[in-house]
C-alpha cells in the first residue's frame, strides 16, 4: 500500500465516520482535528526544523480569545454590530495578526540565541499569557466569555458540532496537504537544514534566522487558527485550556506521534486524546483522590519514547508497514564501503573532452541544461525528468558570471584572529584567484580551520579585512559570501544525514531559485523544482555518486560524504570554492578522480582555495602553496618553491639537516 | 506610595530574590555541567516544603516512598548495564539508590524525629538522593542527546513530578513553622527573624558555593566538567560523578529553598514550580552560564515582583514573566554571529 492510497483511504474512512457515526464520537474526532492542527506546527518546529515550543497552548488562546472578544464586547466597544455575520472571520484576522506579531517578536528575540532559549521563553510567555486571560477584566477574567457568535460561510450558518468537524478535518488535510508540498521543495530544504547546525545552512546561503523565525510564526498561525475554531465550535471559552500543562500536552502530542512526520501529527493528537479521556476516568479511582493525573503516565510515555524510540510512534509503524510491502529503492546496493572504487571509476568525472570551459554549473549565463542532456551518455545516465526542456532549467535557475582568469576573488587582507589570549591567526594575507588552486597547509593547530571560517564569513576577524569579489566583508554572515558566489565544505562533514543525497545537493542550489513558502505550499514551484533536480543531479554524476543519489547521505562512508560536499557546493555555482582537507578518507584511485575534477573546476575558472594535509595530493594539483604555522603565514609560492623553503622544512621537520 | 512602603517593597523583593538566586544558581550548575534544563528543580523545592510539614503532623512523608522506589529502579538499570558490560561504580550507586533513602526510611519510621532541626535533617536527608536518581533514571540514558531533547525529557519529568506531588500531599497547601519568631525594628523599619534567616541561608550556601567551586577538587572537577566533558573524562574525571553531584546539589538546595520559603506563604503541590521559573528567569540573564548575573538577575526578580505586587498585584505573575522578553532582548543584541547548537 503506497502511502498516496494510505491517505486516500484515511480521507475515506473519515467521511464514512463522519457519515455514520454518533455525535459524541463525531465532537471526539473534532477535538483531535483541533489538537492535529497545534501539533502540525510543533511537527514543523521540533521534527523539521529542529526547534521546540511549550507555549502553543497559548497561541491557540490569543487565536480563541481575539475572535470571542471580537464577536462580543468587542463588536459593541468598537461599533461593528452591524457587521455581525462578518465579525468571526475579522476575529480570524485579528488572532492571526495578534498571534503573528507576538510570535515575531518572541521569535526576534530568542532566534539568534542558542536553541534552547526559544522553548525557555515560550514556558514563561505561555504562563505570563494565561495570567492575563484570566485577570483581564474585558476577557471575562477566569469565569471566561460566553456567547460567541456561531460561524457563517456566505449563506450558511456553521452552528451544529457536526458540521463544525467538517470544516476542522477538511482544514487540517487542506494544511497536511500544503505542509507536505513546502517539505518538499527549495523553502522545505531550508527548514530541514536548520536542524543540522545553522552554520552548514547560512554557508549555503539560508538565512538561519529568516527561516526560524517564519517555522516559528507558522507553528503560531496553525496554533490561532485552532483556536479560532475552537471558539466558534464550544462557543464558550475559558482559560483553562490555555494552560502551560495544555502546552506542553501538546508537545507530547508531536513528540509520541513522531516529531519528524506530518501524519505524526495526527496520530499523536489522537493517541493522547483518546488516552487522556480514558486516564481522567480511571486514574483518580485507582489512586483514591480526585485530580488530574495524567500528566503523570504522559511524563513517563515521553520519558519511554525519548529513550527508546526517539521517532515516535508513526515512524514505527510505517517501518511494520513497510516490511509487509517490497522495499522502496532507497539505500545502495550491497556493501556500500566495498563499491565505493568501483562506483568512483565506472562514472568517470564528464566533460574530459575538452569542452571544458563555459559548460559547467551555470558558469556564464546558465547553460546547465546543455549539461545534463549533453551527459547523460555515460553508463549511468542522470535521470533528468523527461517532461523538462533545456529551455526551461535555462529559464529557471540563476547563473553567474565567472571573473577573468587571473583575477583576485578572494583577498585577506592583514587579518587577525584572537580567542581570548591566543592569536589563532596573525596579520594573513592571502589572494585566491579565478582559473588557480591554492593550497593553505601547515601542521595540525597552525590556524587552517579558523582562517577557513574567517574567509567563509561563518566567525569574524579581530582586525583586518576580507575581500570578496572586490568587496571589503566587515560584519557579514556567511550567507552573504556564498551570495557573492563563495561555496565551502567543511572539515567534519555536515550533511543531512537522513536525506538522500540528492536533497543534499538540491540544498547547494539554495541561492539559485527564488520559490517562497506559498509557491510551495500551492506547488506552483515545480518548473524551478525540477530544475533545481536536474542540476543536482548533474552535479552528483559528475563527481562519480550517481549510484548513490537516492540514498542517505549518513549511510555513505566518509570519503563519499565529502564528495557529497564537493557536490553540493557545486550546485550553487560558486566562483570561489574552499574546500576543508578533501582528500581525508579517499583511496589512491579516489584523490585521483578528485584531483581530476578540481583540474577540470579550474580550467572552467574557478578559484579554489584548499586545506589539505596530503602532500602528493597538494603539490601536483596546487599552483601557489601557502603555508600557516602558529598561526603565522611562515611562506607562500610555487609548490617547487615550498618543498625547498627552510622555514617550512623547519616547522614540518623540526630543523633542517 | 512612601518611602517605608518602598523599603519594605524591597525587604520582600531581597528575601523571594535570595531563594530565586538559590534555584538560579543551581539551575546554572546542573545546566553547565550536564547541559540539562532542570525544570523540575520546582518540584523538588515543593516537595522539600511538604515533606517538612508532613514530618510536623507526624506523618509518614510519601516522599520517602519515591526515593524508595526509584533506587530499586536505578539499581535495576545498573544491573541491566552490568550485564551490558559497563563499568558501574558500585559505591556511588549503592549510596544514593540505598543507604540514602533506607537511611531516611529507617529514622522516619524508628525514631520519628520532633524537634525542628531533626525534621529539617530528615526532610534534606529524604530529598537529595532524589536528584541523582532522577539523573541515573532519566538523563543519564541519553545524556548525549541535544539540548533540546535534553529539556523536553526535563519538562516531562516535571509533569511526572507534579502529579506525584498531587497524589502525595492531596491539593491543600501546607505552612511550616518559622525558624525564628523574632521581631524587631530597626531604622523605623520592621524586620521579623525569618527573612533575615532566608537572607544568611542563601548567603552562607551561595559562599561555600563559591568556595567548593574555588577551593575544593571535586568543586574543580565539576568545573573541569562543564568546560569540557571530553576533555574531563580524559583527564579521569568520571561524568557519571559529575552527574551525581550537581543533581544531589540541585535537590538539597531546592529542598532548602522549599523550607525557607514554606514560613512566608502556602506552599502547594504545584507552588514549587512558579517558584522555580522565577528562578530561569535570573538565570537566563546570566544565559544559563553565569553564577553572578544569576544572582543580579534573582535580585531584579524578586523587586519586580514586589513592586508589582504592590502596583498591579493582579498581574504580578504577568510582569515577572513577561521580564523574560527584555532579559533575552539583551542577551541577542550581546550575540554577534549565530550560536551553534550542540
Amino acid at each position: 500500500m503506497s502511502a498516496r492510497w494510505a491517505v486516500r483511504l484515511f480521507a475515506v474512512l473519515l467521511i464514512a465516520g463522519y457519515l455514520a457515526l454518533p455525535d459524541f464520537h463525531v465532537s471526539l474526532a473534532s477535538n483531535i482535528g483541533l489538537y492535529a492542527l497545534v501539533a502540525l506546527g510543533l511537527v514543523m518546529m521540533t521534527g523539521v526544523a529542529g526547534m521546540t515550543s511549550f507555549g502553543q497552548a497559548a497561541f491557540v488562546g490569543l487565536g480563541a480569545y481575539a475572535t470571542a472578544w471580537l464577536g462580543t464586547a468587542g463588536a459593541q466597544a468598537l461599533g461593528l454590530t452591524a457587521l455581525h455575520p462578518a465579525l468571526p472571520w475579522l476575529g480570524l484576522l485579528l488572532g492571526c495578526f495578534i498571534t503573528a506579531a507576538v510570535a515575531g517578536v518572541l521569535g526576534a528575540v530568542t532566534l539568534r540565541l542558542s536553541g534552547h532559549f526559544l522553548p525557555l521563553g515560550t514556558i514563561a510567555w505561555g504562563l505570563s499569557l494565561y495570567f492575563l486571560f484570566g485577570n483581564l477584566e474585558m476577557l471575562g477574567g477566569h469565569t471566561g466569555m460566553s456567547g460567541v457568535p456561531a460561524l457563517r460561510i456566505g449563506p450558511w450558518t456553521i452552528e451544529s458540532p457536526r458540521a463544525m468537524g467538517g470544516l476542522i478535518w477538511v482544514l487540517v488535510m487542506a494544511l497536511i496537504w500544503a505542509l507536505t508540498n513546502l517539505l518538499d521543495s527549495r523553502p522545505g530544504r531550508a527548514i530541514r537544514a536548520l536542524k543540522s547546525g545553522r552554520i552548514m545552512a547560512e554557508s549555503m546561503g539560508v538565512d538561519t534566522t529568516h527561516a526560524r523565525l517564519k517555522v516559528f510564526v507558522l507553528a503560531a498561525l496553525l496554533a490561532a487558527l485552532s483556536g479560532w475554531l475552537y471558539a466558534h465550535l464550544q462557543r464558550f471559552i475559558n482559560p483553562t485550556p490555555f494552560s502551560l500543562t495544555i502546552g506542553i500536552e501538546y508537545l507530547f502530542m508531536a513528540v509520541v506521534g513522531g516529531a519528524g512526520h506530518l501524519w505524526g501529527a495526527v496520530l499523536g493528537a489522537a493517541l493522547i486524546t483518546v488516552m487522556k479521556q480514558q486516564l481522567q476516568d480511571v486514574l483518580p479511582q485507582l489512586l483514591g483522590v480526585s485530580g488530574s493525573f495524567e500528566g503523570v503516565v504522559f511524563g513517563l510515555l515521553m520519558l519511554l519514547v525519548l529513550q527508546r524510540y526517539a521517532e515516535g510512534v508513526w515512524p514505527t509503524i510505517q517501518r511494520l508497514t513497510a516490511r509487509a510491502r517490497p522495499a522502496p529503492q532507497k539505500r545502495a546496493p550491497q556493501s556500500v564501503q566495498e563499491n565505493t572504487k568501483e562506483k568512483m571509476q565506472a562514472t568517470t568525472p564528464v566533460n574530459t573532452s575538452g569542452n571544458t570551459s563555459g559548460n559547467t554549473s551555470g558558469n556564464t549565463s546558465g547553460n546547465t541544461s546543455g549539461n545534463t542532456s549533453g551527459n547523460t551518455s555515460g553508463n549511468t545516465p542522470v535521470n533528468t525528468p523527461d517532461h523538462v526542456s533545456p529551455v526551461i532549467l535555462k529559464k529557471f535557475l540563476i547563473a553567474r558570471t565567472l571573473a577573468a582568469p587571473g583575477t583576485i576573488v578572494l583577498e585577506a587582507q592583514g587579518i587577525t584572529k584572537r580567542f581570548g589570549g591566543l592569536v589563532a591567526n596573525q596579520d594573513i594575507h592571502l589572494a585566491v584567484r579565478a582559473g588557480e588552486i591554492h593550497a593553505l597547509i601547515g601542521p595540525n593547530g597552525a590556524g587552517k580551520s579558523t582562517f577557513f571560517n574567517l574567509v567563509s564569513g561563518v566567525d569574524e576577524p579581530s582586525a583586518g579585512t576580507v575581500r570578496l569579489a572586490a568587496q571589503a566583508m566587515h560584519q557579514q554572515p556567511a550567507r552573504a559570501f556564498a551570495a557573492l558566489g563563495l561555496c565551502r565544505t567543511f572539515q567534519h562533514v555536515r550533511l543531512l544525514r537522513e536525506r538522500s543525497v540528492l536533497e543534499n545537493v538540491a540544498l547547494g542550489a539554495h541561492l539559485r531559485g527564488e520559490a517562497g513558502w506559498l509557491r510551495a505550499m500551492l506547488r506552483l514551484d515545480r518548473n524551478e523544482e525540477a530544475a533545481i533536480m536536474a542540476e543536482a543531479q548533474f552535479q552528483i554524476h559528475r563527481c562519480g555518486l550517481t549510484a548513490w543519489t537516492h540514498t542517505d547521505a549518513g549511510a555513505l562512508p566518509l570519503g563519499a560524504q565529502r564528495i557529497v560536499e564537493i557536490a553540493r557546493a557545486l550546485a550553487a555555482a560558486p566562483s570561489v570554492l574552499l574546500l576543508d582537507e578533501p582528500a581525508a578518507g579517499l583511496r589512491h584511485q579516489e584523490k585521483r578522480q578528485l584531483a581530476d575534477l578540481l583540474k577540470q573546476l579550474r580550467a572552467e575558472g574557478l578559484a579554489i582555495l584548499v586545506v589539505e594535509h596530503d602532500m602528493e595530493f597538494v603539490m601536483n594539483l596546487a599552483d601557489r602553496v601557502s603555508v600557516l604555522d602558529f598561526g603565522q603565514m611562515i611562506a607562500q609560492g610555487t609548490p617547487k618553491e615550498i618543498q625547498q623553503h627552510p622555514a617550512v622544512l623547519q616547522a614540518y621537520l623540526g630543523g633542517v639537516a | 506610595m512612601d518611602a517605608q512602603i518602598a523599603l519594605l517593597l524591597a525587604q520582600d523583593g531581597i528575601v523571594n530574590g535570595a531563594i530565586y538566586a538559590l534555584l538560579a544558581l543551581s539551575l546554572v550548575l546542573v545546566f553547565s555541567v550536564t547541559r540539562v534544563i532542570f525544570v523540575p528543580q520546582g518540584e523538588l523545592v515543593a516537595f522539600g516544603a511538604l515533606t517538612l510539614a508532613a514530618l510536623q503532623l507526624g506523618k509518614f512523608p510519601p516522599t520517602i516512598w519515591l526515593a524508595l522506589a526509584m533506587g530499586v529502579l536505578a539499581i535495576g538499570v545498573d544491573l541491566r548495564r552490568a550485564l551490558n558490560g559497563d563499568q558501574i561504580s558500585w559505591r556511588n550507586t549503592l549510596l544514593w539508590s540505598t543507604l540514602l533513602p533506607i537511611s531516611a526510611c529507617a529514622w522516619a519510621t524508628f525514631a520519628r524525629p520532633t524537634s525542628l532541626p531533626a525534621q529539617v535533617a530528615l526532610t534534606l536527608l529524604i530529598c537529595t538522593p532524589l536528584g541523582p536518581l532522577l539523573w541515573r533514571l532519566a538523563f543519564r540514558p541519553i545524556a548525549d542527546a541535544s539540548v533540546l531533547v535534553l529539556l523536553i525529557v526535563s519538562v516531562a519529568l516535571h509533569g511526572v513530578l507534579m502529579g506525584l506531588g498531587l497524589w502525595f500531599f492531596g491539593a491543600e497547601g501546607s505552612r511550616t513553622p518559622a525558624f525564628s519568631d523574632a521581631r524587631f525594628t530597626f531604622a523605623d523599619l520592621p524586620f521579623n527573624g525569618q527573612s533575615l534567616v532566608v537572607v544568611g541561608v542563601a548567603s552562607v550556601l551561595m559562599l561555600l558555593m563559591f568556595f567548593f567551586f574555588g577551593r575544593t577538587m571535586l568543586g574543580k572537577a565539576l568545573r573541569a566538567t562543564a568546560m569540557n566533558r571530553t576533555g574531563a573524562r580524559l583527564m579521569g574525571i568520571p561524568t557519571g560523578l559529575a552527574g551525581d553531584l550537581s543533581f544531589a546539589m540541585a535537590a538539597l538546595i531546592g529542598a532548602v529553598s522549599g523550607l525557607l520559603i514554606a514560613p512566608l506563604t502556602t506552599v502547594y503541590y504545584d507552588t514549587g514550580f512558579l517558584i522555580g521559573l522565577k528562578g530561569f528567569v535570573a538565570a537566563i540573564l546570566g544565559a544559563l552560564v553565569s553564577y553572578p548575573l544569576a544572582v543580579a538577575g534573582a535580585l531584579l526578580v524578586g523587586l519586580l515582583e514586589a513592586y508589582a505586587s504592590f502596583w498591579a498585584s493582579a498581574f504580578k505573575e504577568v510582569i515577572v514573566f513577561t521580564l523574560i522578553i527584555p532579559v533575552l532582548w539583551w542577551r541577542s543584541v550581546r550575540t554577534h554571529h549565530v550560536e551553534e547548537d550542540e
